[in-house]
């Protein structure tokens, strides 16, 4: 493992889909350990960029190297330090908690030995241990997305990535799900990459934002050098990002985006 | 090498695990599964049977539609497979699936025991009613042996034809429409409902070329005819076309995730 203090260093990344620049020449980078915003608007290109972090998507041009290991030339080695939570329902219903975290301990090669001891650390952590036993679609939306998040947990990943972990949750599951996080970053050092729509959250949780906008990053910071930016008095977050990401894009993303989106609000709700 | 092959096995082995908890979890969908066949050796078979008009090789009819029934039955149940991984996509689960260590035709492999043992549990329901409407079968230790070769074989076939489709067509929708085209076709140009040698020579070209007509046929030599002369032949050609198209469908499935 190569210990450097920036976990994901990505240099001059390009993607395009046929004519359309969907990520332009981006570089940032991220330190380990940090809790870390994408914000932008729907189709400025964060899903894209995600997708090449986690190895789904190959890069046009340039390259992002993850804990030490480039996305181009060692993706296998990528998807051992890596743990993901998409957007929508990711775990299977028609299993139990239990089988779902088992599926990933054996899909992350989580050594034989260890397999149950940290299945049940997990679930003791999670405060799911009364429901191991329960069918998944049994649960409430709180607790399906705990369970994502200690799926992606299991092989104690050195980096996390969450694409609008709390989307569809009230305010308590909410809350829940960031004291969960926040101890995970405490407890193993995990860096945690997450992108949102909610301004107030990544405001209160996040160490870090970068701000993308038609395709490039608009500007990155913590919350505060944003907000001065703004050259405003009181700016809030959501002040940043009118400034940086305002006027660009039709708002309110494509029929897809806004189809999943709905599907998973219905689902959690 | 070595250890993608040991990788392979282990994860192969744990998404057919899996599968199969799921169909424990809930195993009326094998029972709903089973009404489609039902109707057509109850209903087709039995009034095709009055009128004697497809020659049988010297069984009855009701004997020689049963493999091909069996085998619809078991093509159908395979073909609901690239709906499910287009499921499995619009959910997420595919996506996290995809981004851990896991090699990619772990997931094809896994995904087409799991239809074969779907197919299996049909070829027992289909059994019973074979007993119910007293059409006589040959049961030995031999031919169980070789059903279950050839229901994995044939499952495992369709399940990578229809990912492969998935991987092509995306949506849900889209996928409906083409399952529906593709599915009937497949069984009409093909041996299970009567014999190749009553088709128009272009159409036994297809059936000719149509893994399902493998099936067919070395499930009717085991349980009707007992003449197995070309049952290594029908085997070789679905054990060649179930791997090829399990390499092409790991190539192409990762595809319908982005």
């Amino acid at each position: 493992m190569i210990m450097n203090e920036k976990i994901i260093e990505v240099k001059n990344l390009s993607k395009h889909f046929g004519q359309v620049l969907a990520v332009k020449d981006i570089s940032f980078e991220v330190k380990r350990s940090e809790i870390f915003a994408f914000l932008g608007p729907n189709g400025a290109g964060k899903t894209t960029t995600i997708k090449m972090f986690i190895t789904l998507l190959a890069p046009t041009s340039g390259d992002a190297t993850i804990s030490g290991y480039s996305v181009i030339h060692h993706p296998a080695e990528v998807r051992k330090v890596i743990g993901y939570v998409p957007q929508m329902i990711s775990v299977d219903g028609a299993l139990t908690v239990q089988e779902n975290l088992m599926l990933m301990a054996h899909l992350y090669d989580v050594p034989y030995r260890e397999r149950n001891e940290r299945i049940q650390q997990m679930l003791a952590f999670l405060n799911l241990e009364k429901y191991a036993q329960s069918l998944v679609r049994t649960l409430s939306g709180g607790m399906i997305r705990k369970l994502e998040v200690g799926q992606a947990m299991l092989h104690h990943p050195h980096l996390l990535f969450l694409d609008e972990p709390t989307t569809g949750l009230d305010p308590i599951a909410k809350r829940n799900i960031w004291e969960h996080l926040a101890e995970l970053r405490d407890t193993f050092g995990t860096t945690i990459f997450f992108s949102t729509h909610n301004m107030e959250e990544a405001e209160e949780t996040c160490d870090r934002v970068a701000i993308m906008n038609d395709g490039e990053i608009a500007v990155i910071g913590s919350v505060s050098e944003l907000k001065d930016k703004t050259n405003k008095k009181d700016a809030t977050l959501e002040d940043a990002f009118i400034f940086f990401a305002g006027n660009s894009l039709e708002p309110g993303g494509n029929f897809h985006d806004i189809k999943q989106t709905r599907q998973t609000h219905h689902r959690l709700g | 090498m070595l250890n993608y092959i040991l990788q392979l096995i282990i994860k192969t082995w744990v998404m057919a695990e899996m599968e199969i908890r799921k169909l424990l979890h809930d195993p009326t969908e094998l029972i709903t599964r089973a009404i489609q066949p039902i109707l057509w050796l109850g209903i087709f078979g039995e009034a095709m049977s009055k009128i004697r008009a497809i020659p049988t090789q010297g069984v009855t009819y009701l004997q020689f539609i049963t493999p091909g029934i069996l085998t619809q039955s078991i093509t159908f149940v395979s073909i609901f497979y690239g709906l499910a991984i287009i499921w499995e996509r619009d959910m997420g689960l595919l996506q996290k699936i995809l981004v851990t260590p896991t090699p990619r035709l772990a997931l094809v492999w896994g995904k087409m025991i799991s239809a074969g043992i779907r197919g299996l549990s049909q070829a027992v329901i289909i059994f019973l009613f074979t007993l119910i409407l007293q059409i006589h079968l040959r049961i030995t230790l031999f031919s169980i042996l070789g059903v279950v070769i050839i229901t994995m074989l044939g499952a495992s076939f369709f399940t990578g034809l229809s990912m492969i489709i998935a991987s092509i067509v995306k949506t849900r929708e889209r996928f409906m429409g083409i399952g529906q085209i593709i599915t009937l076709p497949l069984f009409f140009a093909s041996n299970a409902i009567y014999p190749i040698s009553i088709m128009p020579s272009w159409l036994q070209v297809v059936a000719n070329a149509n893994p399902l007509s493998y099936m067919v046929d070395g499930l009717r030599a085991l349980l009707v005819t007992g003449d197995v002369s070309r049952l290594p032949f029908d085997i070789v050609i679905l054990v060649i076309v179930t791997f090829a198209i399990s390499f092409l469908s790991a190539y192409m499935y990762p595809k319908v995730a982005v």
